[in-house]
């Protein structure tokens, strides 16, 4: 068996010499094996599902249940917020018991809106109406519809929404994305090797919506297992749509830009996405799901995740149910070893590790990593730099991260901003490769928050800057306009005169006004003059 | 269950500063041996003042500082300044030149600025200068190599005149300096150009050919070889940065072959300007302090390349013997601009 997977392997796809090279990029240990020796595995189901709300890119989902409510397994339990969101849904039958505010798997440790689901453990599916081969008479926004209320996001671990990106334009090339380049991770190799028939069904539906001409699935030579079973279902297809390109295993292919400049020789440009360069990028977990989508009216209630590391006793891949609680995962693949240190979402390249297990898996969690004590690459201080430059050397992106780490310890925003900060993708090469310990990244990320925490406050103060002047400007109005009605007043007010004086003229008895005026003053002075003789004489008789 | 929270990544290579800084001290060995061996007991006088005022300095400054001295004392960056001094001062040198030249390094180059990764300028460079331009006439005192007649001895003094002379200024039956030392192959053939004597001249006089040998000088050509040696080691284990040995050697070398083909009488040949003094000392131990030099990739092209060039000018036409010193801590002045203006494109740059 074995035997004969090499062979084809050999024979139908090998890494060819016209692929290009990203800058920099690291040879890790990968440890894939520690959890690629059993098959994935189904997860008992759990008394309660907490759900979380935000569990892609963009805008909160608007919840559609209230507290009390009775769902069904695949009901929708919030509908997108915005154009840039997903829906989200019950994985599994039973009563909503709360909506409420608690702790997600987020980088910032924060909490967030959560529906609480108690488990009937009955398993009752809602209705379901498979569309099945039908898709092919179907349009494109019918199946972006499908796709976009079975709440799919990308699985790759930017959890984009996936409908959003299946744009019809120009699109030529559909790259699957089954490189999975994170030590550590194996979910997509199982599921290739697993389910490659599905994968490729699914992403037969993404070529039929964006109208793409072809379909390179992307894997890297460390997996020649996935690329047996991957091209086994290509044969059986046999459209010629699909090709597997199997590339060198090196950190971080499998970031989207690094893989379209391996695939094509071209780099995405600064501030575009790759739709402009003819391609869309999906991971093979993705397909999978538009899969089940549309062929078994599935919405996205489940994924696998790999649970590995050192510190948990039998690694392995399991399909879990978004808004399972981790521990029950952790407990499901043997529980902690006792020398376990860390719990990490996603790989140990670019994971975020988590304070607690008490967390829901969510859209996003590809991967639980616990490390063991040993593994711990932590030093309580960092040396200085000493501009060694080796991160320059290992950089995807050639920045210069020596530099950046300089600004960003400095909080020097304008060369922060000209040493082009904002275009790390945070994979974390330049730190693995310090030798004086610096968390490098740490310090990207904070300076990063720091620039947009700044131009919140400058657009907050343009903001009051413009109501300000705008205030000024209607103060300035309606100075203006009550002037004009008081010189209007006015006009009328002499124009009346006038015409009075007119018709005074006209009866005859005019005289000047100055003469009149004289008259009145001399009148007055004569007053004046009179009382103040009066008071002297007063005066002098006392 | 709860954790503890720690940056990405989680994972990392095994290496540190100390690491590279002792491969550094590792490399220059071959080359010191020979530097013992062909010059004598004045190079380990040299070290070992060096050494312990280096490392004293060090531990002064740092308790000065409230920081933790027998961590930055290990991480071996005061011991390899100490080394490279050392080996750059000449090896009759007085005790105090080397004292002044380590204090200054150490205390000035290096923690003024900040310590360790906050120096402008190359401590040993910096050193250097300070007793250059003070005491030239000590740093024109090398011994005679080994296997040069020096009036009616051979080679470098023997221990006890070594010692008398470096630490209390003393030559037995009152001789001068002059009895025990010599002047350096480069600074001959600059004297002797003065005097109106051509490079073939100088080379071919009686006197002198026993100092040049057959390359660049008896005992420098064997020297130089070692320290590229442990260059090259250096390079292959990824411990310095390939780029500036390979401008600077590149830049001496066309530059000097240019001088050397319009006028081969007056100008030494490119084989001679590679393989004396300190040339193979700087390109791979000195030009390399990665704190002072250029980080990015294009700009340690022009860093080396500029430092080959002002390598030679200063040779050729200043009134120093050696141009190194003076070359590295003036292209260290101009690292921050080189770095500026030579950042890489970033992926997806539209300029590219």
């Amino acid at each position: 068996m074995t035997e004969s997977i090499k062979m084809k392997h050999n024979s139908a796809a090998t890494i060819t010499p016209h692929l290009s090279k990203f800058n920099g990029g690291l040879t890790l240990d990968a440890y894939k094996s520690l959890s690629t020796t059993k098959p994935i595995a189904d997860m008992e189901p759990c008394k309660q599902y907490i759900v979380p709300l935000q569990q892609h890119i963009g805008v909160i989902s608007q919840p559609m249940v209230k507290v009390g409510d009775r769902v069904l397994k695949g009901q929708m339990l919030a509908r997108p917020g915005d154009l840039l969101s997903a829906a989200v849904h019950a994985p599994v039958s039973g009563t909503v018991t709360d909506i409420a505010q608690h702790e997600v798997p987020h980088i910032s440790g924060l909490s967030d809106l959560c529906v609480f689901i108690e488990n009937d453990f009955k398993d009752e599916w809602q209705e379901r109406q498979p569309l099945g081969a039908e898709y092919n008479h179907k349009n494109s926004s019918d199946l972006r519809k499908i796709i976009r209320d079975s709440g799919i996001v990308g699985l790759g671990g930017a959890t984009f929404p996936s409908s959003v990106k299946q744009t019809e334009t120009d699109v030529n090339t559909l790259l699957l994305n089954g490189v999975e380049c994170e030590p550590y991770i194996t979910c997509d190799d199982m599921l290739m090797r697993e389910r490659a028939g599905e994968i490729i069904s699914g992403a037969d539906i993404i070529g039929h919506i964006i109208k793409a001409r072809r379909c390179i699935i992307a894997i890297e030579d460390n997996k020649p297992e996935a690329i047996a079973a991957m091209q086994s279902a290509i044969d059986q297809d046999g459209t010629g749509f699909f090709s597997i390109q199997v590339i060198p295993t090196k950190y971080p292919s499998g970031g989207e830009k690094q893989l379209i400049q391996i695939i094509t020789g071209k780099e995405v440009p600064k501030g575009h996405y790759p739709v402009e360069l003819g391609i869309l990028c999906h991971n093979v977990a993705t397909a999978y799901t538009v899969h089940r989508a549309i062929h078994h009216a599935e919405p996205l209630i489940s994924r696998i995740v790999t649970v590995t590391g050192h510190g948990v006793k039998k690694p392995q891949n399991i399909e879990v149910l978004i808004g399972t609680p981790m521990q029950a995962c952790i407990e499901h693949c043997g529980g902690y070893t006792e020398n376990s240190d860390e719990l990490i979402m996603g790989g140990p390249m670019m994971g975020f590790s988590l304070n607690t297990d008490a967390l829901p898996v969510v859209k996003a969690s590809n991967c639980l990593l616990v490390t063991a004590k040993e593994d711990n690459p932590h030093k309580e201080k960092h040396m200085p730099c000493i501009r060694c430059g080796k991160c320059v050397e290992v950089c995807p992106v050639r920045l210069l991260p020596q530099q950046l780490y300089w600004y960003a310890s400095s909080h020097n925003v304008d060369r922060l901003q000209e040493h082009n900060l904002f275009d790390c993708i945070e994979c974390g090469c330049c730190a693995y490769v310090c030798p004086s310990d610096i968390p490098l990244v740490q310090y990207y990320r904070h300076a990063k928050t720091l620039i947009w925490q700044q131009e919140r406050e400058r657009r907050a103060s343009d903001i009051s800057r413009e109501r300000h002047e705008a205030h000024q400007r209607r103060l300035e109005k309606i100075k203006q306009e009550r002037e004009e009605k008081l010189r209007k007043k006015r006009e009328l007010l002499k124009k009346k005169a006038d015409d009075a004086a007119a018709s005074d003229s006209e009866n005859g008895k005019s005289k000047s006004d100055t003469d009149n005026k004289r008259a009145v003053i001399a009148e007055a002075i004569a007053r004046a003059q009179a009382k103040k003789a009066e008071r002297n004489k007063n005066k002098e008789a006392e | 269950m709860l954790f503890k929270r720690t940056p990405s990544p989680h994972i990392k290579q095994d290496i540190s500063v100390q690491d590279m800084m002792y491969n550094v001290l590792y490399a220059l060995i071959p080359g010191t041996l020979a530097a013992i061996y062909f010059f004598g007991w004045g190079v380990l006088f040299n070290l070992l003042i060096a050494i312990s005022v280096c490392l004293s300095t060090e531990a002064i400054i740092l308790k000065l500082r409230k920081r933790n001295v027998t961590d930055s004392l290990l991480d071996g960056s005061a011991l390899l300044t100490a080394c490279l001094l050392a080996l750059a001062l000449p090896s009759l040198a007085p005790w105090w030149i080397t004292v002044i030249a380590s204090i200054s390094a150490i205390a000035m180059a290096k923690h003024l600025y900040g310590g360790l990764g906050f120096n402008p300028f190359n401590p040993a460079m910096v050193g250097y200068i300070v007793v250059m331009i003070s005491f030239p006439r000590e740093m024109t005192m090398w011994s005679a190599p080994l296997g040069v007649t020096l009036g009616d001895s051979s080679g470098w003094p023997d221990f006890s005149t070594t010692f008398n002379w470096v630490f209390l200024g003393q030559l037995p039956g009152g001789a001068s300096i002059d009895s025990i030392s010599m002047a350096t192959p480069i600074d001959l053939i600059k004297t002797q150009l003065n005097q109106f004597h051509d490079v073939i001249e100088t080379r071919n006089n009686v006197e002198y050919s026993p100092l040049f040998s057959s390359i660049s000088g008896t005992g420098w050509q064997w020297i130089n070889l070692l320290f590229l040696g442990g260059g090259i080691w250096l390079i292959k284990k990824n411990v310095i940065d390939w780029r500036i040995p390979t401008a600077f050697l590149i830049s001496l070398i066309f530059i000097s072959n240019i001088f050397a083909v319009m006028d081969y009488a007056t100008n030494s040949s490119s084989l001679f300007h590679i393989f004396s003094g300190g040339t193979m000392l700087c390109a791979f131990f000195i030009a390399t302090d990665p704190v002072t030099a250029s980080t990015t990739p294009r700009g340690r092209w022009i860093y080396g390349a500029c430092i080959g060039a002002l390598v030679y000018i200063i040779r050729s036409w200043g009134g120093y013997p050696d141009g190194i010193a003076f070359a590295v801590v003036l292209m260290n002045m101009a690292a921050p601009l080189i770095d500026y203006y030579t950042q890489p494109k970033v992926y997806g740059d539209p300029d590219k």
